[in-house]
Protein backbone atom coordinates (compact mmCIF):
# COMPACT_ATOMS: atom_id res chain seq x y z
CA UNK A 1 0.00 0.00 0.00
CA UNK A 2 1.12 3.88 -0.62
CA UNK A 3 0.04 6.79 0.13
CA UNK A 4 0.27 9.62 -2.26
CA UNK A 5 -1.16 13.31 -1.99
CA UNK A 6 -1.75 14.86 -5.10
CA UNK A 7 -3.69 18.24 -6.31
CA UNK A 8 -5.64 17.78 -9.36
CA UNK A 9 -6.59 20.41 -12.17
CA UNK A 10 -9.82 20.12 -14.08
CA UNK A 11 -10.77 22.67 -17.09
CA UNK A 12 -13.89 24.42 -16.96
CA UNK A 13 -15.65 21.91 -18.95
CA UNK A 14 -14.93 18.86 -17.14
CA UNK A 15 -15.85 19.56 -13.45
CA UNK A 16 -18.73 17.52 -14.18
CA UNK A 17 -17.23 14.33 -13.91
CA UNK A 18 -17.02 12.70 -11.17
CA UNK A 19 -13.32 11.82 -10.50
CA UNK A 20 -13.25 10.79 -7.07
CA UNK A 21 -16.05 7.91 -7.41
CA UNK A 22 -14.35 6.75 -10.52
CA UNK A 23 -10.66 6.90 -8.82
CA UNK A 24 -12.73 4.46 -6.04
CA UNK A 25 -15.07 2.48 -7.44
CA UNK A 26 -12.81 1.38 -10.59
CA UNK A 27 -9.03 1.54 -9.51
CA UNK A 28 -9.84 0.54 -6.00
CA UNK A 29 -8.21 3.83 -4.36
CA UNK A 30 -8.77 5.50 -0.92
CA UNK A 31 -9.67 8.82 -1.76
CA UNK A 32 -9.85 11.46 0.74
CA UNK A 33 -10.34 15.01 -0.06
CA UNK A 34 -8.52 17.21 1.59
CA UNK A 35 -9.74 20.62 -0.34
CA UNK A 36 -11.66 21.37 -2.80
CA UNK A 37 -11.90 24.65 -5.12
CA UNK A 38 -14.83 24.03 -7.93
CA UNK A 39 -17.34 26.27 -9.38
CA UNK A 40 -18.65 26.49 -13.07
CA UNK A 41 -16.88 27.65 -15.50
CA UNK A 42 -13.81 27.97 -13.44
CA UNK A 43 -10.54 25.59 -13.49
CA UNK A 44 -11.27 23.27 -10.58
CA UNK A 45 -9.01 22.33 -7.75
CA UNK A 46 -8.77 19.37 -5.79
CA UNK A 47 -6.27 18.27 -3.44
CA UNK A 48 -6.64 14.82 -2.37
CA UNK A 49 -4.91 11.95 -0.48
CA UNK A 50 -4.94 8.56 -2.57
CA UNK A 51 -4.26 5.78 -0.78
CA UNK A 52 -3.97 2.16 -2.20
CA UNK A 53 -1.48 -0.44 -4.19
CA UNK A 54 1.07 0.85 -6.38
CA UNK A 55 -0.28 -0.20 -10.03
CA UNK A 56 -4.18 0.92 -9.02
CA UNK A 57 -2.15 4.47 -8.06
CA UNK A 58 -1.02 4.80 -11.59
CA UNK A 59 -3.75 3.10 -13.59
CA UNK A 60 -6.17 6.05 -11.23
CA UNK A 61 -3.70 9.04 -11.96
CA UNK A 62 -3.21 8.03 -15.61
CA UNK A 63 -7.21 8.05 -15.93
CA UNK A 64 -6.98 10.93 -14.55
CA UNK A 65 -4.90 11.97 -17.39
CA UNK A 66 -6.89 10.45 -19.86
CA UNK A 67 -10.02 12.52 -19.10
CA UNK A 68 -8.42 15.96 -19.47
CA UNK A 69 -7.35 16.68 -16.25
CA UNK A 70 -4.07 17.72 -15.02
CA UNK A 71 -2.47 16.73 -11.56
CA UNK A 72 0.43 17.43 -9.60
CA UNK A 73 1.68 14.85 -7.17
CA UNK A 74 2.68 16.73 -3.58
CA UNK A 75 6.75 16.52 -3.40
CA UNK A 76 6.93 19.13 -0.75
CA UNK A 77 6.54 18.92 2.84
CA UNK A 78 6.46 21.30 5.58
CA UNK A 79 8.99 20.81 8.16
CA UNK A 80 7.97 22.41 11.81
CA UNK A 81 11.30 22.93 14.39
CA UNK A 82 9.56 22.18 17.29
CA UNK A 83 11.97 22.71 19.43
CA UNK A 84 12.47 26.47 18.48
CA UNK A 85 8.56 26.76 18.60
CA UNK A 86 7.00 29.10 21.57
CA UNK A 87 3.88 27.89 20.78
CA UNK A 88 1.71 31.43 20.30
CA UNK A 89 -0.72 30.24 17.99
CA UNK A 90 -0.40 32.95 15.01
CA UNK A 91 0.03 30.29 12.32
CA UNK A 92 -3.17 28.25 13.06
CA UNK A 93 -4.83 31.51 12.21
CA UNK A 94 -3.62 31.14 8.26
CA UNK A 95 -4.11 27.02 8.18
CA UNK A 96 -6.93 26.59 6.00
CA UNK A 97 -6.99 22.76 6.62
CA UNK A 98 -6.42 22.28 10.56
CA UNK A 99 -3.68 20.59 10.17
CA UNK A 100 -1.80 23.17 12.44
CA UNK A 101 -4.00 23.36 16.13
CA UNK A 102 -3.99 24.28 19.84
CA UNK A 103 -4.02 21.69 22.18
CA UNK A 104 -6.34 23.03 24.67
CA UNK A 105 -5.01 20.92 27.23
CA UNK A 106 -1.87 22.34 27.46
CA UNK A 107 -1.78 25.08 24.66
CA UNK A 108 1.09 23.45 22.73
CA UNK A 109 0.27 23.65 19.00
CA UNK A 110 -0.29 20.44 17.04
CA UNK A 111 1.00 20.05 13.40
CA UNK A 112 -0.89 17.13 11.98
CA UNK A 113 1.24 16.12 8.66
CA UNK A 114 -1.73 14.22 7.09
CA UNK A 115 -3.58 16.76 6.82
CA UNK A 116 -1.24 19.52 5.58
CA UNK A 117 -2.16 20.91 2.47
CA UNK A 118 1.46 22.07 2.01
CA UNK A 119 -0.05 26.07 0.97
CA UNK A 120 2.55 27.46 2.62
CA UNK A 121 0.94 30.12 4.66
CA UNK A 122 2.30 28.99 8.00
CA UNK A 123 5.66 29.36 6.73
CA UNK A 124 5.07 33.26 5.88
CA UNK A 125 2.85 33.81 8.84
CA UNK A 126 4.96 32.27 11.80
CA UNK A 127 6.86 34.92 13.08
CA UNK A 128 9.75 32.84 14.70
CA UNK A 129 10.22 31.58 11.31
CA UNK A 130 10.06 27.84 12.35
CA UNK A 131 8.06 26.86 9.59
CA UNK A 132 9.59 25.83 6.40
CA UNK A 133 9.25 23.98 2.93
CA UNK A 134 11.36 20.73 2.60
CA UNK A 135 11.45 19.87 -1.30
CA UNK A 136 11.18 15.45 -1.26
CA UNK A 137 11.37 13.01 -4.07
CA UNK A 138 8.30 11.35 -3.56
CA UNK A 139 7.13 11.63 -7.36
CA UNK B 1 -9.75 44.12 56.16
CA UNK B 2 -6.00 43.68 55.70
CA UNK B 3 -4.47 40.00 56.44
CA UNK B 4 -0.74 40.74 56.10
CA UNK B 5 1.68 42.90 54.70
CA UNK B 6 4.76 42.83 52.09
CA UNK B 7 7.33 42.26 55.05
CA UNK B 8 5.23 39.56 56.47
CA UNK B 9 4.83 37.91 53.49
CA UNK B 10 8.71 38.59 52.85
CA UNK B 11 9.48 36.81 55.93
CA UNK B 12 7.92 33.41 55.15
CA UNK B 13 9.84 33.46 51.52
CA UNK B 14 12.86 34.09 53.11
CA UNK B 15 11.63 31.00 55.84
CA UNK B 16 10.59 28.74 52.69
CA UNK B 17 6.97 29.09 54.35
CA UNK B 18 5.02 30.88 52.18
CA UNK B 19 2.25 29.47 50.38
CA UNK B 20 2.82 30.45 46.15
CA UNK B 21 0.24 29.67 43.75
CA UNK B 22 0.22 30.33 40.21
CA UNK B 23 -2.73 32.43 38.84
CA UNK B 24 -4.33 29.77 37.36
CA UNK B 25 -4.26 27.51 40.46
CA UNK B 26 -5.99 30.10 42.57
CA UNK B 27 -9.09 30.33 40.59
CA UNK B 28 -9.63 26.29 42.10
CA UNK B 29 -8.52 27.52 45.27
CA UNK B 30 -10.71 30.66 45.75
CA UNK B 31 -13.19 28.37 44.01
CA UNK B 32 -12.97 25.27 46.89
CA UNK B 33 -12.42 27.31 50.07
CA UNK B 34 -14.06 30.67 49.25
CA UNK B 35 -12.30 34.37 48.71
CA UNK B 36 -11.95 34.62 52.96
CA UNK B 37 -10.15 31.43 53.55
CA UNK B 38 -8.24 31.93 50.64
CA UNK B 39 -7.03 35.07 51.53
CA UNK B 40 -5.82 33.54 54.83
CA UNK B 41 -3.68 30.81 53.39
CA UNK B 42 -2.16 32.33 50.04
CA UNK B 43 0.78 34.26 49.95
CA UNK B 44 1.56 35.04 46.48
CA UNK B 45 -0.16 34.77 43.16
CA UNK B 46 2.36 34.37 40.26
CA UNK B 47 1.26 35.41 36.81
CA UNK B 48 3.25 35.14 33.49
CA UNK B 49 2.33 36.70 29.68
CA UNK B 50 4.90 36.01 26.79
CA UNK B 51 3.35 38.02 24.08
CA UNK B 52 5.03 40.19 21.11
CA UNK B 53 5.70 44.01 22.32
CA UNK B 54 6.94 46.22 20.28
CA UNK B 55 7.90 48.83 22.45
CA UNK B 56 10.62 47.11 23.50
CA UNK B 57 14.75 48.09 23.50
CA UNK B 58 17.70 47.86 25.18
CA UNK B 59 20.60 50.51 26.00
CA UNK B 60 24.26 49.90 25.73
CA UNK B 61 27.18 51.11 26.48
CA UNK B 62 30.21 49.76 24.37
CA UNK B 63 33.04 51.14 26.11
CA UNK B 64 35.95 53.85 24.97
CA UNK B 65 38.40 52.73 22.29
CA UNK B 66 41.46 54.00 21.69
CA UNK B 67 41.39 56.21 20.48
CA UNK B 68 38.33 57.01 21.11
CA UNK B 69 34.91 58.22 19.33
CA UNK B 70 32.13 60.06 20.24
CA UNK B 71 29.97 57.82 18.14
CA UNK B 72 26.66 59.88 16.26
CA UNK B 73 25.23 57.03 14.00
CA UNK B 74 25.66 53.46 15.34
CA UNK B 75 25.27 50.21 13.56
CA UNK B 76 24.62 46.80 15.21
CA UNK B 77 24.44 43.90 12.54
CA UNK B 78 23.46 46.26 10.03
CA UNK B 79 20.58 47.81 12.09
CA UNK B 80 20.52 51.31 12.85
CA UNK B 81 20.78 52.18 16.82
CA UNK B 82 19.84 55.84 18.50
CA UNK B 83 22.97 57.34 19.58
CA UNK B 84 21.48 61.02 20.18
CA UNK B 85 23.63 60.14 23.95
CA UNK B 86 26.71 60.31 25.59
CA UNK B 87 29.87 59.00 23.25
CA UNK B 88 29.25 55.64 23.35
CA UNK B 89 25.64 54.87 25.00
CA UNK B 90 23.02 53.35 22.76
CA UNK B 91 19.59 52.39 22.32
CA UNK B 92 18.76 49.77 20.02
CA UNK B 93 14.75 49.48 19.30
CA UNK B 94 13.37 46.20 18.86
CA UNK B 95 11.46 46.82 15.51
CA UNK B 96 14.26 48.82 13.97
CA UNK B 97 14.98 47.03 10.53
CA UNK B 98 17.96 46.28 8.94
CA UNK B 99 19.63 47.87 6.19
CA UNK B 100 20.52 45.17 4.37
CA UNK B 101 18.02 42.22 5.20
CA UNK B 102 14.84 44.56 5.30
CA UNK B 103 12.07 42.70 7.61
CA UNK B 104 13.83 39.62 8.52
CA UNK B 105 16.09 40.83 10.79
CA UNK B 106 16.27 43.66 13.17
CA UNK B 107 16.56 45.47 16.60
CA UNK B 108 14.77 42.61 18.54
CA UNK B 109 17.10 40.15 16.45
CA UNK B 110 20.70 41.68 17.46
CA UNK B 111 18.74 41.76 21.31
CA UNK B 112 18.10 38.08 20.93
CA UNK B 113 21.62 37.94 19.83
CA UNK B 114 23.04 39.90 22.25
CA UNK B 115 21.16 37.53 25.31
CA UNK B 116 22.39 34.39 23.39
CA UNK B 117 26.33 35.86 23.86
CA UNK B 118 27.04 35.52 19.74
CA UNK B 119 29.04 38.35 18.31
CA UNK B 120 27.82 41.80 17.35
CA UNK B 121 28.88 43.46 14.29
CA UNK B 122 29.61 47.38 15.45
CA UNK B 123 29.79 49.91 13.46
CA UNK B 124 29.94 53.77 13.81
CA UNK B 125 30.95 56.94 12.82
CA UNK B 126 31.56 60.31 14.24
CA UNK B 127 32.75 63.86 12.99
CA UNK B 128 35.84 64.12 15.15
CA UNK B 129 35.95 66.40 18.13
CA UNK B 130 39.08 67.29 19.86
CA UNK B 131 38.22 64.88 22.49
CA UNK B 132 36.98 62.08 20.78
CA UNK B 133 39.24 62.20 17.56
CA UNK B 134 38.33 58.69 15.59
CA UNK B 135 35.91 59.23 12.82
CA UNK B 136 34.99 55.77 12.47
CA UNK B 137 35.27 52.12 14.11
CA UNK B 138 33.95 48.83 13.07
CA UNK B 139 34.49 46.01 15.47
CA UNK B 140 32.68 43.18 17.28
CA UNK B 141 31.05 43.24 20.32
CA UNK B 142 29.25 40.55 22.66
CA UNK B 143 27.81 40.74 26.28
CA UNK B 144 30.81 39.58 28.07
CA UNK B 145 32.59 42.74 26.29
CA UNK B 146 30.53 45.64 26.81
CA UNK B 147 29.49 47.88 29.65
CA UNK B 148 25.89 47.87 30.94
CA UNK B 149 23.41 46.56 28.77
CA UNK B 150 19.63 46.36 29.74
CA UNK B 151 16.41 46.17 28.54
CA UNK B 152 14.14 49.28 28.99
CA UNK B 153 10.80 48.68 27.55
CA UNK B 154 8.42 51.58 27.33
CA UNK B 155 5.23 49.84 27.15
CA UNK B 156 5.21 46.24 28.23
CA UNK B 157 2.18 43.44 29.49
CA UNK B 158 -0.85 45.78 28.29
CA UNK B 159 -3.84 45.33 30.24
CA UNK B 160 -5.74 43.59 27.76
CA UNK B 161 -6.03 44.09 24.16
CA UNK B 162 -8.75 43.94 21.50
CA UNK B 163 -9.29 41.20 19.18
CA UNK B 164 -8.56 41.55 15.73
CA UNK B 165 -10.66 40.99 12.30
CA UNK B 166 -10.88 42.08 8.65
CA UNK B 167 -14.42 42.90 6.98
CA UNK B 168 -12.71 43.77 3.72
CA UNK B 169 -12.55 41.67 0.75
CA UNK B 170 -8.61 41.36 0.91
CA UNK B 171 -6.26 39.70 3.05
CA UNK B 172 -4.51 41.79 5.93
CA UNK B 173 -0.82 41.64 7.32
CA UNK B 174 -0.97 43.38 10.43
CA UNK B 175 0.54 43.30 13.58
CA UNK B 176 -2.07 40.60 14.40
CA UNK B 177 -1.31 38.41 12.42
CA UNK B 178 -2.74 37.48 8.98
CA UNK B 179 -6.44 38.77 8.44
CA UNK B 180 -8.28 36.85 6.57
CA UNK B 181 -10.89 38.34 4.12
CA UNK B 182 -14.63 39.02 4.75
CA UNK B 183 -14.08 37.77 8.77
CA UNK B 184 -12.03 34.82 7.86
CA UNK B 185 -10.55 34.49 11.00
CA UNK B 186 -10.02 36.25 14.60
CA UNK B 187 -6.65 36.84 15.94
CA UNK B 188 -6.25 37.82 19.95
CA UNK B 189 -3.52 38.22 22.19
CA UNK B 190 -3.81 37.79 26.00
CA UNK B 191 -2.50 35.40 28.45
CA UNK B 192 -6.23 36.11 29.81
CA UNK B 193 -6.80 34.76 33.65
CA UNK B 194 -3.05 34.56 33.63
CA UNK B 195 -2.08 37.66 32.67
CA UNK B 196 -0.03 40.11 35.46
CA UNK B 197 -2.32 43.47 34.92
CA UNK B 198 -5.57 41.40 34.90
CA UNK B 199 -5.01 39.80 38.31
CA UNK B 200 -4.05 43.33 39.78
CA UNK B 201 -6.63 45.49 37.34
CA UNK B 202 -6.98 48.53 40.02
CA UNK B 203 -2.97 48.39 40.01
CA UNK B 204 -3.57 47.67 44.48
CA UNK B 205 0.19 45.74 44.29
CA UNK B 206 1.86 46.39 40.99
CA UNK B 207 3.56 49.73 40.82
CA UNK B 208 6.74 51.90 40.43
CA UNK B 209 9.21 49.60 42.05
CA UNK B 210 7.67 46.13 41.58
CA UNK B 211 10.42 43.64 41.50
CA UNK B 212 9.56 41.28 38.53
CA UNK B 213 10.55 38.45 36.08
CA UNK B 214 11.39 39.72 32.55
CA UNK B 215 13.04 38.25 30.30
CA UNK B 216 14.47 35.08 32.76
CA UNK B 217 15.76 38.04 35.00
CA UNK B 218 14.75 39.88 37.84
CA UNK B 219 13.72 43.25 36.60
CA UNK B 220 11.73 46.08 37.87
CA UNK B 221 8.64 47.86 36.97
CA UNK B 222 10.10 51.79 36.51
CA UNK B 223 6.95 53.54 35.19
CA UNK B 224 3.32 53.27 33.80
CA UNK B 225 3.97 52.38 30.20
CA UNK B 226 3.57 54.51 27.53
CA UNK B 227 -0.42 54.79 26.43
CA UNK B 228 -1.28 54.05 30.04
CA UNK B 229 -5.14 54.12 29.64
CA UNK B 230 -6.55 52.98 33.18
CA UNK B 231 -9.92 54.79 32.27
CA UNK B 232 -10.70 51.85 30.16
CA UNK B 233 -14.06 51.09 30.50
CA UNK B 234 -14.65 48.68 33.27
CA UNK B 235 -16.31 45.66 34.32
CA UNK B 236 -18.04 44.82 37.43
CA UNK B 237 -14.86 43.23 38.67
CA UNK B 238 -12.28 46.16 37.84
CA UNK B 239 -11.15 44.43 34.97
CA UNK B 240 -11.05 46.79 31.52
CA UNK B 241 -12.54 45.63 28.40
CA UNK B 242 -10.39 46.91 26.09
CA UNK B 243 -6.48 48.55 26.07
CA UNK B 244 -5.67 50.08 29.41
CA UNK B 245 -3.22 50.13 31.64
CA UNK B 246 0.48 49.40 30.63
CA UNK B 247 4.09 49.10 31.74
CA UNK B 248 7.37 50.74 31.61
CA UNK B 249 10.10 47.32 32.40
CA UNK B 250 14.33 47.45 33.32
CA UNK B 251 16.06 44.64 33.68
CA UNK B 252 19.51 43.53 33.28
CA UNK B 253 19.47 42.27 29.57
CA UNK B 254 23.30 40.02 30.24
CA UNK B 255 21.15 37.97 32.64
CA UNK B 256 18.37 37.44 30.19
CA UNK B 257 17.57 33.95 28.17
CA UNK B 258 16.87 33.68 25.27
CA UNK B 259 14.28 31.25 26.13
CA UNK B 260 11.86 33.93 27.42
CA UNK B 261 12.78 36.64 24.80
CA UNK B 262 12.60 36.06 21.09
CA UNK B 263 12.64 37.57 17.99
CA UNK B 264 9.34 38.28 15.29
CA UNK B 265 9.02 38.96 12.21
CA UNK B 266 5.10 39.94 11.21
CA UNK B 267 4.73 39.64 7.36
CA UNK B 268 4.17 42.91 6.12
CA UNK B 269 4.23 44.51 9.55
CA UNK B 270 7.97 44.30 10.66
CA UNK B 271 10.05 42.79 13.23
CA UNK B 272 8.67 42.55 17.03
CA UNK B 273 10.20 40.89 19.96
CA UNK B 274 8.44 37.96 22.55
CA UNK B 275 9.21 39.30 25.66
CA UNK B 276 8.14 36.93 29.10
CA UNK B 277 7.06 38.86 31.58
CA UNK B 278 6.16 37.36 35.30
CA UNK B 279 4.77 39.49 38.01
CA UNK B 280 4.21 38.46 41.99
CA UNK B 281 1.05 39.64 43.06
CA UNK B 282 1.13 39.66 47.51
CA UNK B 283 -2.18 38.34 48.80
CA UNK B 284 -2.27 41.27 51.37
CA UNK B 285 -5.96 40.77 51.78
CA UNK B 286 -9.85 39.40 50.59
CA UNK B 287 -10.08 41.73 47.71
CA UNK B 288 -6.79 41.05 46.43
CA UNK B 289 -7.63 37.07 46.80
CA UNK B 290 -10.96 37.83 44.67
CA UNK B 291 -9.18 39.55 42.09
CA UNK B 292 -6.18 37.44 41.80
CA UNK B 293 -9.06 34.23 40.97
CA UNK B 294 -10.25 36.02 37.54
CA UNK B 295 -11.31 33.44 34.69
CA UNK B 296 -11.33 33.73 31.26
CA UNK B 297 -15.07 33.62 31.37
CA UNK B 298 -15.10 37.19 33.47
CA UNK B 299 -12.49 38.81 30.88
CA UNK B 300 -13.65 40.71 28.35
CA UNK B 301 -12.37 42.66 25.04
CA UNK B 302 -13.67 44.15 21.85
CA UNK B 303 -13.61 42.23 18.23
CA UNK B 304 -12.64 45.30 15.91
CA UNK B 305 -12.33 45.49 12.06
CA UNK B 306 -9.08 46.71 11.35
CA UNK B 307 -10.05 46.85 7.72
CA UNK B 308 -11.46 50.69 8.52
CA UNK B 309 -8.25 52.45 8.40
CA UNK B 310 -9.83 55.77 9.18
CA UNK B 311 -11.43 57.23 12.46
CA UNK B 312 -12.70 54.83 14.89
CA UNK B 313 -12.50 50.89 13.96
CA UNK B 314 -15.79 49.45 14.72
CA UNK B 315 -16.52 47.49 17.22
CA UNK B 316 -17.95 44.03 15.75
CA UNK B 317 -18.83 42.15 19.20
CA UNK B 318 -17.66 42.22 22.87
CA UNK B 319 -16.41 38.55 23.48
CA UNK B 320 -15.28 36.72 26.81
CA UNK B 321 -11.54 34.89 26.56
CA UNK B 322 -13.26 32.05 27.41
CA UNK B 323 -15.14 32.29 24.05
CA UNK B 324 -11.76 33.46 22.05
CA UNK B 325 -10.34 30.47 23.13
CA UNK B 326 -12.51 28.43 22.63
CA UNK B 327 -11.36 27.86 18.50
CA UNK B 328 -14.48 30.15 17.27
CA UNK B 329 -17.05 32.73 17.87
CA UNK B 330 -20.33 33.90 16.03
CA UNK B 331 -19.48 36.81 14.41
CA UNK B 332 -22.35 38.00 12.37
CA UNK B 333 -24.24 34.65 12.21
CA UNK B 334 -21.59 32.83 10.97
CA UNK B 335 -18.79 30.56 12.92
CA UNK B 336 -15.41 32.11 12.85
CA UNK B 337 -12.20 30.70 13.79
CA UNK B 338 -10.28 32.43 16.60
CA UNK B 339 -6.52 32.10 16.83
CA UNK B 340 -4.01 33.31 19.77
CA UNK B 341 -1.27 35.14 19.20
CA UNK B 342 1.07 35.46 22.51
CA UNK B 343 1.41 32.23 24.17
CA UNK B 344 -0.35 30.29 27.12
CA UNK B 345 2.22 27.42 27.23
CA UNK B 346 4.78 30.35 27.82
CA UNK B 347 2.98 32.06 29.76
CA UNK B 348 2.18 29.25 32.00
CA UNK B 349 5.63 28.28 32.46
CA UNK B 350 6.58 31.63 33.34
CA UNK B 351 4.38 32.14 36.21
CA UNK B 352 6.10 28.36 37.40
CA UNK B 353 9.54 29.64 37.15
CA UNK B 354 8.19 32.57 39.43
CA UNK B 355 6.77 30.37 41.84
CA UNK B 356 9.99 28.22 42.00
CA UNK B 357 11.83 30.97 42.47
CA UNK B 358 10.01 32.41 45.40
CA UNK B 359 9.17 28.83 47.24
CA UNK B 360 13.49 28.66 46.84
CA UNK B 361 13.46 32.23 48.60
CA UNK B 362 15.62 33.54 45.85
CA UNK B 363 12.73 36.18 45.25
CA UNK B 364 11.85 38.22 47.46
CA UNK B 365 8.14 40.57 46.92
CA UNK B 366 7.87 44.57 47.12
CA UNK B 367 5.86 47.30 48.22
CA UNK B 368 5.48 49.99 45.30
CA UNK B 369 7.74 52.97 45.83
CA UNK B 370 4.89 54.73 43.90
CA UNK B 371 1.49 53.83 42.60
CA UNK B 372 0.52 53.65 39.07
CA UNK B 373 -1.85 56.70 38.28
CA UNK B 374 -5.63 55.51 38.13
CA UNK B 375 -6.52 59.05 35.93
CA UNK B 376 -5.13 59.37 32.74
CA UNK B 377 -6.24 58.96 28.92
CA UNK B 378 -4.74 58.20 26.13
CA UNK B 379 -4.59 61.60 23.53
CA UNK B 380 -4.48 61.53 20.01
CA UNK B 381 -2.12 62.86 17.63
CA UNK B 382 -3.94 65.98 15.87
CA UNK B 383 -2.46 67.05 12.53
CA UNK B 384 -2.77 70.92 13.40
CA UNK B 385 -1.56 74.49 12.79
CA UNK B 386 0.52 76.25 15.37
CA UNK B 387 -0.73 78.27 17.79
CA UNK B 388 1.22 81.02 19.14
CA UNK B 389 1.79 81.56 22.80
CA UNK B 390 2.83 78.56 25.10
CA UNK B 391 -0.24 75.65 25.90
CA UNK B 392 0.11 74.48 29.25
CA UNK B 393 -3.47 72.52 30.31
CA UNK B 394 -2.76 73.79 34.39
CA UNK B 395 -3.00 77.58 33.23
Amino acid sequence: MKKIKVTMYFPANKIAIPLAYHLIKNYNLMVNILNADVSLNKVGTLVVDIEGEEKDIEAGLKYVRQIGAEYAVFNKSIIWKEESCVHCGTCTAVCPSGALKMDKSDWSLTFDKEKCLVCELCVKACPLRVMSVKNGDII
Amino acid sequence: MSYKTIEEINEKVRAGKAVVLTAEEMIDIVEEKGVKQAAKEVDVVTTGTFGPMCSSGAFINFGHSDPPIKMTKVWLNDVPAFAGLAAVDAYIGATELSESRGMEYGGAHVIEDLIAGKDIHLVAESYGTHCYPRKEISTYINKNNINQAFMFNPRNAYQNYNAATNSSNKIMYTYMGTLLPRCGNVTYSTSGQLSPLLNDPLYRTIGIGTRIFFGGAQGYVVWEGTQHNPEQKRGENGVPMGPAGTLALIGDLKQMSTKYVRAAVYQQYGVSIFIGVGIPIPIIDEDMAEKTAVRNKDIYTNVIDYSVSSGPRPVLKRVSYEELMSGSIELNGKTVPTAPLSSIKKAREIANVLKEWILKGEFLLTQPVASLPLTNTVNKLEIRNRTEGVQNEKD
